[in-house]
């Protein structure tokens, strides 16, 4: 025991318990095991300890030690492959599969996640050497919060209206309000699908939306989500069941096709509307310097 | 080249109009081809797209 050893006991709890905040089981359904939760909560304790240890360290006049911050940064980067590599494989066997640029946002997430574990361990451990016990569990929940704060990001209902719109038959051709979605031959399967299948309009609030709603992966996301809040109606061997997401190329509108088990038109809006805006698709024009900012408005 | 699309099978009732390529299945009337393109959809995992009221495309996507 030294003057060192309950500061540091502190802030990895402090990092641990922030790990378990971030890491919980929603309708994404991951982690949903008991191992997946164990290595994660894991890595959140090596990841605590070395937030926790970096500041006495530096109070020894070790600066050296640091560098083992780089070598934490390797470990979790190794995290993300590692996340992306499993999703990348159970994705092939989705009903309805997540999406490269989903995964890859899971993936960024665990990621930041650690680092966050990381700030908040050594905010902790600082507080608590500098000044007291109690003004370090004060730092330690506003750092919590924080850190809760910075790891949501906007959703889908943030960005663009959303409406319900019957589905209907041009001939072979399948639409939702004005948009082509599909090419449907048989009338058995037309019948199926205007008996099962659902249709909704995103219009985009602005022109940054229409972008970012209309990257595939962002389209794939929605429709994985809601097929796993709503169920999904169809099976390998029936292609021609497949929800899809088609975009209206005049103004940017897209025409979602779904097949829900449970068709209730306010849940499924409700569902659609609280997808993620996954991190790689937004795309920002109006940032663009050639471009009057104005005409986004 | 992995090819992501193809046309497994034409189904149709016009046999003046089609030649070549993939299996061609002539059928007599649109209620025979349309059992035949929907039993074709379930074998071969593809959709049926019908082009016009006398012909059938099975595709895989």
């Amino acid at each position: 025991m030294n003057e060192y050893t309950y500061p540091i006991v502190f802030g990895i709890m402090l990092g641990v318990i922030a790990r378990m905040i971030m890491l919980r089981t929603d309708y994404r359904q991951y982690p949903t095991y008991l191992h997946g939760k164990i290595i994660h909560i894991s890595l959140g304790f090596i990841a605590a300890s070395l937030g926790a240890v970096a500041v006495p360290a530096i109070m020894e006049l070790e600066f050296t030690a640091v560098t083992f911050l780089t070598l934490a940064a390797t470990q979790f980067r190794e995290v993300r492959n590692m996340e992306r590599n499993t999703l990348n494989e159970l994705d092939q066997l989705e009903l309805v599969p997540r999406g490269k640029t989903y995964i890859e946002g899971i993936a960024i997430s665990f990621e930041g996640r650690n680092y966050l574990v990381i700030f908040t361990a050594l905010i902790g451990t600082l507080l608590y050497i500098v000044f007291n016990p109690y003004l370090a569990i004060l730092g330690g929940v506003v750092a919590l919060v924080l850190g809760k704060g910075l790891m949501s990001g906007s959703i889908i209902k943030d960005i663009v209206d959303i409406k319900q719109h019957d589905l209907h038959f041009d001939g072979a051709g399948l639409y939702v309000d004005t948009i082509y979605i599909m090419n449907i031959g048989l009338k058995e399967r037309q019948e199926e699908i205007l008996k099962y299948g659902m249709g909704f309009i995103l219009t985009p609030k602005n022109m940054n939306v229409i972008t970012t709603i209309g990257n595939l992966g962002q389209r794939q996301a929605i429709l994985h989500d809601t097929a796993v809040s709503l169920g999904v109606f169809r099976d390998s061997g029936t292609p021609a069941l497949t929800p899809l997401i088609k975009r209206d190329l005049d103004d940017g509108r897209i025409g979602v096709f779904i097949l829900p088990q449970l068709r209730d038109v306010e849940k499924a809006i409700k569902v659609i509307g609280s997808v993620p805006v996954l991190e790689s698709a937004i795309r920002m024009p109006s940032e663009s310097k050639p471009i009057a900012k104005e005409e986004f408005e | 080249m992995k090819l992501e699309k193809a046309i497994l099978a034409v189904v149709t009732t016009d046999k003046t109009r089609i030649s070549g390529g993939a299996p061609i299945f002539i059928c007599d009337n649109r209620n025979e081809s349309e059992a035949l393109a929907a039993n074709l959809e379930a074998i071969t995992d593809g959709i049926a797209h019908s082009l016009s009221d006398d012909l059938f495309i099975i595709v895989k996507h």
